[in-house]
């Protein structure tokens, strides 16, 4: 049974970890706002594994037979021109060609090959694999970032100025929501570009007003601003005063420095890639390393309907140099232990090209059966779960569903997947489904745990 | 005949006006004499200025143009304020702003989780809006909401029985009295719903070789079916009357004629007192859609007064607007003279309250003359806004965008008043105080550059113009001296002491509340 204690005995270990790390702002926290259902008695943080997340979100659904799960024997209207998948450091694993650095860091990774979920529209796949749920129920349930950010957040002790659950760079949209929970677990995107040179973090960086004109112009809006002088005391313009204050030791303190790339190491930066992808994947060890419970990176453009194989070749060097070289570097900095690295898309694509005009070798929507990759925080690394068919169209082993996929990652995060849900209206709501709830499962990924 | 009628209607509307001042007097009369028992002493009488402002945002979500308040603040006439509301509610922007407003309540989304579809919630949108523009009267406006059957592309009205995220004849009757009745019925005695629910066991929806197309019917068949099982003549209306329903009856009717009766205390209340939190930002009775007998109303006596005359006014939205905007109340100052914590929720005071998300973009908007980019990729086809369209005039709340989510817009998702969160939190004012996004606006912004670097222009004239427009009122000498002074800075000279003064009226709480 969770106790309460559990989570109290979480909290420091968070703190400490921000103090280490000197991302604790002197006051509470950014980007709350006061809404908030606080975590109910009896549920708890367990001991964990993992302490961040950072999701690799393939916006539009990459192919499983390009990536991961590649079929030359299947022939041609089936792998394309991708027929010589390359061997791995692992024995036995085999991925696209076009991912020799991932091939490299296969010891650390493991493939699931047998997600299915059978849903082919973005939107209702994209709920599925975020939150877990069906589409269409009476609650819309929160993502699991926002399940992350309530756990290991402002609730168990997080003190960051930088909110607990970022995006890089691009809101999610509803697929990123909060939903029952409410705005104070809703993401904090970034916008700007980290690859450009000076990477403007929304908000935080604005080029073209320097400190002194930031500072002026704070005195300004304090001598001009006569209602908030007529009503004080007012409880919502107080509320707004304090939301200043905290946005103004972001504007002008230092914790927007783990956005700022210039100090990190010029051959680092171009292994990671000189890209909007490779530069995310970046910013978000850094975000890990001072203590980010959850981290999503925006990766979209995999939505190929059309000439498919073309955008792989560009797309492909991208992902791997990117992804290759964070599994690498966060090996190497010790940090690959504490944070689970979770690469995939709502689903996969069409096993059988579309070679016709005007698809030109395109590739569908694809729920069946599609793959996602897992990697550190306690997971193994080297393994392949469950596996398609010949030609990648059906689940042949072990399927595995978004909510098993789910859960494991909360248990590894030492959530109790089976626990409970602060909802605003009092009704049970557990952090998984569960089977009564009309829900196929298949179980946790034990095998890999 | 019909002429007769007519001169009677003319002569109506006449004396309807001479009504309305008494209307409003009464309801002062009635007001004053609860604060003075209360010992609760009532705020001033507004300024113009504010005045102005507070009418053109509460009226139709937009603000005053500079010309528009500066015309208004010099005019000598004593009943300008009463020319404005009449003037106000004949405007376009009445009918998009009232039309945003019950498509919240009525969840019009054409995604998940209600999923309308696109063209349904075209369809819907508009009906509402014409509804809204004609002063539809609100009985007629409810019952065709809930006894029209057929395709809702033909008949949008149908699309209240689509508009939910279950279909299940109980969640309907919890949507209605969600609605209609201002009632959350997971309050209620079970017997109550149960009752309710039998008006709603025989639709049938069914789809068309038309994409997207569902006829909404009455399903005879189904009717029958439980006629047979005996449960047929289980209606019961929530105020316990029974109705015996035949299963020829689409028995929406009986309910809809139940729920329309003057006398029926749910229906004309629930309207009242939202319409009047509408107004004042709160309810007299709050939260305005749960009702019910342990909430009890602040002003019992101005909810009856307000339901007299809608009902006698034969539904008459406007005419309800008329009367509570022409009232003492609600023109007093937003500032109360003592610190009673009663004084707001016994309207001692108006309220004050952060802009709407969409209210707020389009002022923006209309400030700095940029504009925002709205489309939606899901579901098929791609919708994509003309750039001129204000946001009010969205019809789909799938539609949307990082500010207006960033700003508590409502989702839609249950047609509660508290989807809305007008709550400030950190990422809001990190985005107005600091975001590329408003500052673009700002420092891009043709039509400020034109203002601003006007040649022979003194700065004085210029402050007042960036006053009048965004805070619809003219600068104190004090702040034009604080302009000044602030512009012999070292790293704020020139024009950009006036880009400056620009982006910190627009981060005033002056602008961003309603006061």
């Amino acid at each position: 049974m969770n106790t309460h204690n559990d989570s109290i005995l979480q909290a420091p270990i968070t703190r400490r970890a921000m103090l280490r790390t000197g991302l604790c702002g002197s006051v509470g926290v950014l980007l709350a706002d006061g809404i908030h259902a606080a975590l109910p008695a009896g549920t708890a943080v367990k001991p964990a594994k993992a302490k961040s997340v950072i999701q690799i979100w393939m916006w539009g659904g990459p192919p499983h037979l390009d990536t991961f799960d590649p079929k030359p024997e299947a022939g041609y209207d089936y792998c394309g021109p991708f027929d010589s998948p390359i061997a791995t450091n692992v024995d036995g694993i085999r991925i696209n060609e076009l991912l020799p650095i991932l091939a490299q860091q296969a010891d650390k990774y493991s493939i699931i090959r047998s997600m299915t979920h059978g849903i082919n529209g973005h939107e209702t796949a994209a709920y599925m694999t975020q939150t877990g749920r069906k589409a269409g129920g009476k609650l819309v349930y929160p993502s699991v970032g926002a399940v992350v950010s309530l756990f290991k957040g402002y609730d168990a002790g997080f003190e960051g100025l930088i909110p607990p659950y970022i995006v890089l760079t691009r809101p999610q949209g509803r697929f990123s929501e909060a939903g029952f929970l409410g705005s104070r677990y809703k993401p904090f995107a970034t916008g700007g570009d980290p690859a450009r040179p000076i990477f403007v973090v929304e908000g935080i960086a604005l080029p073209g007003v320097s400190k002194e004109r930031q500072k002026a112009r704070r005195g300004l809006l304090g001598d001009l601003d006569a209602l908030r002088r007529e009503r004080k005391g007012d409880p919502q313009l107080d509320a707004l005063s304090r939301c200043e204050e905290k946005a103004y030791e972001l504007i002008l303190g230092d914790a927007g420095k783990v956005f700022d790339l210039s100090d990190e190491d010029e051959v680092l930066r171009d292994e990671y890639g000189r890209n909007t992808f490779g530069q995310s994947c970046l910013v978000a060890r850094r975000l890990v390393e001072e203590g980010m419970p959850y981290v999503t990176i925006n990766y979209g453009g995999w939505d190929t309907h059309k000439e498919n194989f073309e955008a792989m070749r560009r797309k492909l060097p991208q992902l791997d140099a990117g992804m290759g070289t964070l599994l690498r570097d966060l090996s190497d900095r010790g940090l690959l232990d504490s944070t689970i690295v979770w690469w995939g898309g709502e689903f996969g694509r069409g096993p059988k090209v579309d070679w016709g005009s005007p698809w030109n070798g395109g590739r569908n929507h694809y729920g069946a059966v599609f793959s996602s990759v897992l990697a550190g925080g306690g997971f193994k690394g080297g393994q392949v779960v469950g596996a398609s068919d010949a030609k990648g169209e059906q689940v042949a082993d072990r399927p595995v569903y978004p909510c098993d996929l789910i859960g494991s990652i909360y248990a590894q995060l030492g959530i109790d997947p089976d626990g409970t849900l602060p909802h605003p209206q009092g009704k049970t709501v557990h952090i998984t489904p569960r089977a009564d709830d009309g829900y196929k499962m298949a179980g946790r990924l034990t095998e890999i745990m | 005949m019909k002429r007769l009628l007519l001169v009677a209607a003319a002569i109506l509307s006449i004396t309807r006006v001479d009504a309305d001042t008494t209307g409003s007097d009464a309801l002062d009369a009635t007001v004053l004499r609860r604060l003075k028992k209360l010992d609760i002493q009532p705020a001033e009488r507004c300024s113009d200025a504010v005045f102005v402002r507070r009418v053109y945002l509460d009226v139709i979500g937009t603000l005053p143009a500079p010309e528009e308040a500066r015309k208004f603040l010099l005019d000598k006439n004593p009943n300008k304020r009463r020319a404005l509301i009449d003037r106000l509610l004949e405007r376009e922007e009445y009918a998009d702003f009232w039309s945003l407003k019950w498509c919240d309540l009525l969840r019009v989304k054409a995604e998940f989780p209600i999923n309308l579809w696109p063209n349904a919630v075209q369809a819907y949108h508009r009906w509402v809006r014409t509804s809204i523009k004609e002063n539809l009267p609100y009985d007629r406006f409810v019952r065709e909401l809930l006894t029209e059957s057929g395709s809702n592309f033909r008949v949008p009205q149908v699309n209240f029985y689509r508009g939910m995220q279950s279909r299940k004849p109980e969640d309907i009757a919890r949507t209605v009295a969600l609605t209609f009745m201002g009632a959350r019925a997971d309050k209620w005695p079970e017997e109550r719903l149960q009752g309710m629910t039998a008006f709603f066991t025989h639709l049938g929806y069914k789809g068309t070789q038309e994409w997207k197309e569902q006829v909404v019917f009455f399903d005879s068949v189904r009717a029958a079916e439980i006629a047979a099982t005996g449960t047929l003549g289980r209606a019961v209306c929530p105020d316990g009357t029974r109705v015996k329903l035949s299963p020829e009856q689409d028995p929406r009717r009986d309910f809809a004629d139940w729920l329309i009766r003057p006398d029926n205390p749910w229906f004309a209340q629930n309207i009242v007192n939202r319409v009047w939190s509408w107004l004042f930002g709160r309810g007299i009775i709050h939260e305005p859609d749960d009702i019910r007998p342990d909430n009890p109303p602040r002003h019992p006596e101005v909810l009856k007064l307000l339901q007299k005359e809608l009902v006698a006014s034969g539904y008459d939205i406007k005419q309800l607007f008329r009367l509570i905007l022409n009232s003492a109340t609600y023109q007093r100052s937003s500032i109360p003279p003592t610190d009673n914590p009663d004084s707001e929720p016994y309207f001692a005071h108006y309220p004050i309250r952060r802009l709407e998300a969409e209210v707020l973009i389009d002022a923006l908007n209309e400030i700095t003359g940029t504009t925002e980019q709205y489309s939606s990729y899901i579901p098929e086809p791609f919708t994509f806004i003309p750039e001129d369209r204000r946001t009010i005039t969205l019809a789909d709340g799938s539609i949307t965008s990082p500010f207006l989510e960033m700003f508590g817009r409502p989702p839609r998702d249950t047609g509660l008043e508290s989807e809305r969160n007008n709550t400030p939190s950190d990422a809001q004012r990190l985005h107005l105080l600091n975001s590329s996004h408003i500052h673009h606006k700002i420092v891009d912004s043709k039509k400020l550059q034109k203002l601003i670097s006007s040649p022979g222009k003194s700065q004085r004239r210029i402050a007042t113009e960036l006053y009048l427009t965004i805070l619809s009122r003219f600068p104190t000498e004090k702040e034009i001296a604080t302009v000044e002074t602030y512009s012999q800075g070292k790293e704020t000279k020139g024009t950009k002491a006036l880009i400056d003064l620009t982006w910190a009226l627009v981060n005033s709480s002056e602008f961003l509340y309603r006061h």
